[in-house]
């Protein structure tokens, strides 16, 4: 943008106008001059733009000075505003070729650039760009080295805090009696914050920190029509999914949840945290008995003969995972019998025991 | 004369003394707490400055991340572990990793009819970014790979199974040993593998590869091509990455 120069906007006795344009944005290398919309004016002997809104507002270039221009496509959102269209890029190439100005200079001289101490002058477009590019890549690293100096400071100050929580816990284990159940909740709540695994209790004992309480309440309300919809059971992945998709943010750990579900017993909630032989984990309401759940298994599977996991969860409506366990379960209880093949597990009614 | 240190008296003397000695120098549990928790206060804040002037940084480089994670995981501090922790809530590095967490469980939920619940990382990487659209922040591998460390507390048997030189990522809590993942990583190369193949690399007997190629096959991880010139050949789903981009323009692109 060095090469503009503030102008009258008026064209000289010998110079003619060859044609202009309508709104037209100007650009410094990539960020947008403070100067908005306005004509741009192509004359044999130099480029004018002026502002529309301010008519004052007017800057030229000689065409002498131009040595390199390109057509930029138009950025996103801005489709509207092409900086250079067709036409004024056709005939700013033809009056570059022509080169009018120089057979018939103006009669006051264009001020020459300032600084070009080698005579090389600055193109605007691609140079500038990669410049500010550049530019951006040092302030980028010298942010990222920053930060890192900062975060060491930082993690010497948390390792402090770990260190100080160790000594705590193991005069805990020491000496149960003196700690009252109320610091202990402190404490608790102090390593949850700075993510300290608790080395104190291993099961959270029904006391855990406040934060998972209110959590496993919240959950209680929230799931219980979902998991109505499912038949009574959801795997915890499902849970984690719905619940922190329906949050947006502050978000749920996978471990706030499952610490949270953990709770449900002894907050007297009608849902229960399961953990299956396979080691899934599902939530389940306690109105969904046990019984039911095998009793409609063998129903289904003697209605139908026998039943694959994926067939089953296509009758019920539930997931392959869920329809699969339920039938695992329905087996380690003798109503079922397995066929086991390369076809797949398929359950049959136990006829041992039915026809025993 | 008296003699010092000798007598009754001198030793029920030295315990009271031994015991006053033990109570000054010992700092009280409760003690401690209070100090943590001022310690807290003061960490709190130092935190909040740091967020102010790098939160960026954590967003924007996940070289960053690497890096802060390798750091807390040497102090004995997981930042993932809560939610409610301080580094989630101020650093804003939570929401990012437990977003990603949905974005792995959708991914392999929606794959599974297919490949049975096996996935390469690199397959698993493209799709989520796929599915975090153009302008989302760019996720590395190794993003990926810490949120699934994370998914695996609520069972349903999410793992990682090295095999060459990256990970097959599984979402089923099929159960698979040393064998089976031997296996694996055999037919990593050209996405099959037959039993003729296997007892030559593997030295073993053929009942023994049969056994792990039917429990393939049971799971859904493999597909029998019993059509293919010389001996049945056993297809991985999970490893080829043309079949599946093929698969997913059948989808409608999704």
């Amino acid at each position: 943008m060095d090469r503009f120069t503030w102008s009258n906007g008026l064209l000289e006795m010998n110079e003619t106008l060859v044609i202009q344009q309508r709104g037209v944005k100007l650009y410094d290398g990539e960020d947008k001059a403070k100067l908005d919309v306005g004509i741009a004016l192509l004359s044999t002997h130099q480029l004018i733009w002026r502002d529309l809104k301010n008519h004052e507002c007017c800057i030229a270039i000689p065409l002498s000075q131009i040595i390199y221009f390109e057509e930029q496509a138009a950025g996103i959102g801005k489709s509207q505003d092409p900086i250079l269209l067709n036409f004024l890029k056709e005939r700013l190439t033809e009056e570059l070729s022509q080169k009018r100005w120089e057979s018939t200079p103006m009669s006051q001289p264009i001020p020459t650039a300032t600084n070009s101490q080698t005579g090389r002058t600055r193109a605007v477009g691609i140079v500038g760009i990669e410049r500010k590019i550049e530019e951006r890549r040092k302030e980028t690293e010298k942010n990222i080295s920053e930060a890192f100096e900062d975060l060491s400071k930082l993690m010497v100050k948390a390792k402090e805090m770990v260190e100080l929580s160790r000594s705590i816990a193991n005069k805990i284990k020491d000496k149960q009696g003196d700690i009252t159940e109320d610091e202990t909740i402190r404490f608790k709540s102090y390593l949850l914050s700075m993510g300290i695994a608790n080395p104190v209790t291993r099961e959270t004992h029904g006391s855990g920190t406040h934060y998972h309480l209110q959590l496993a309440k919240q959950l209680g309300d929230i799931l219980l029509a979902p998991l109505e919809e499912r038949g009574g059971m959801m795997a915890l992945t499902e849970v984690y999914c719905l619940v922190n998709r329906a949050r947006g943010m502050e978000l749920l750990s996978p471990e706030d949840l499952v610490n949270a579900c953990k709770m449900f017993e002894s907050l007297k909630q009608p849902l229960r945290l399961r953990i299956f032989d396979s080691g899934v984990m599902v939530v389940q309401l306690q109105s969904h008995s046990e019984e039911e759940m095998i009793s409609s298994a063998l129903d289904n599977v003697t209605d139908k003969g026998s039943l694959t996991a994926e067939e089953f969860a296509k009758l019920l409506g539930l997931s392959v995972l869920l329809s699969k366990e339920r039938l695992l379960l329905a087996e380690k209880m003798g109503h079922l019998c397995r066929d086991d093949s390369v076809e797949g597990l398929r359950f049959y009614p136990n006829l041992f025991n039915s026809q025993a | 004369m008296h003699r010092r240190g000798v007598g009754a008296g001198a030793i029920a003397k030295k315990k009271l003394a031994e015991a006053k000695y033990k109570e000054r120098g010992t700092v009280l549990a409760e003690d401690q707490i209070v100090q943590m928790s001022k310690q807290l206060e003061t960490f709190k804040s130092n935190l909040e400055e740091f967020a102010s002037k790098h939160k960026q940084e954590i967003r924007k480089s996940s070289q960053f991340r690497v890096q802060f994670q390798e750091m807390c995981a040497t102090i004995g501090v997981d930042p993932l572990a809560s939610g409610k922790g301080f580094w989630s809530e101020m650093l804003g590095v939570g929401d990012f990793y437990y977003e990603l967490g949905v974005q792995i469980i959708e991914v392999c939920l929606a794959l599974k009819h297919r490949n049975g619940g096996l996935i390469t990382l690199d397959e698993l990487h493209h799709r989520v970014l796929k599915g975090r659209g153009k302008f989302a922040q760019d996720v590395s591998q190794d993003d990926l790979v810490r949120a699934i460390k994370k998914l695996k507390v609520m069972g349903n048997g999410f793992g990682m199974i090295p095999v060459g030189g990256s990970y097959l990522v599984q979402s089923v809590p099929a159960e698979l040993n040393m064998d089976h993942t031997v296996v694996l990583q055999l037919a990593e190369k050209k996405g099959y593998v037959s039993v003729s193949e296997i007892r030559e690399s593997l030295k073993w007997e053929r009942e023994r590869a049969c056994h792990v190629l039917d429990h393939l096959l049971k799971e859904g991880l493999a597909w029998l091509d019993s059509q293919a010139s010389g001996e049945p050949q056993y297809w991985l789903p999970a490893l080829f990455s043309e079949l599946t981009s093929l698969l997913s323009i059948s989808d409608g692109g999704k």
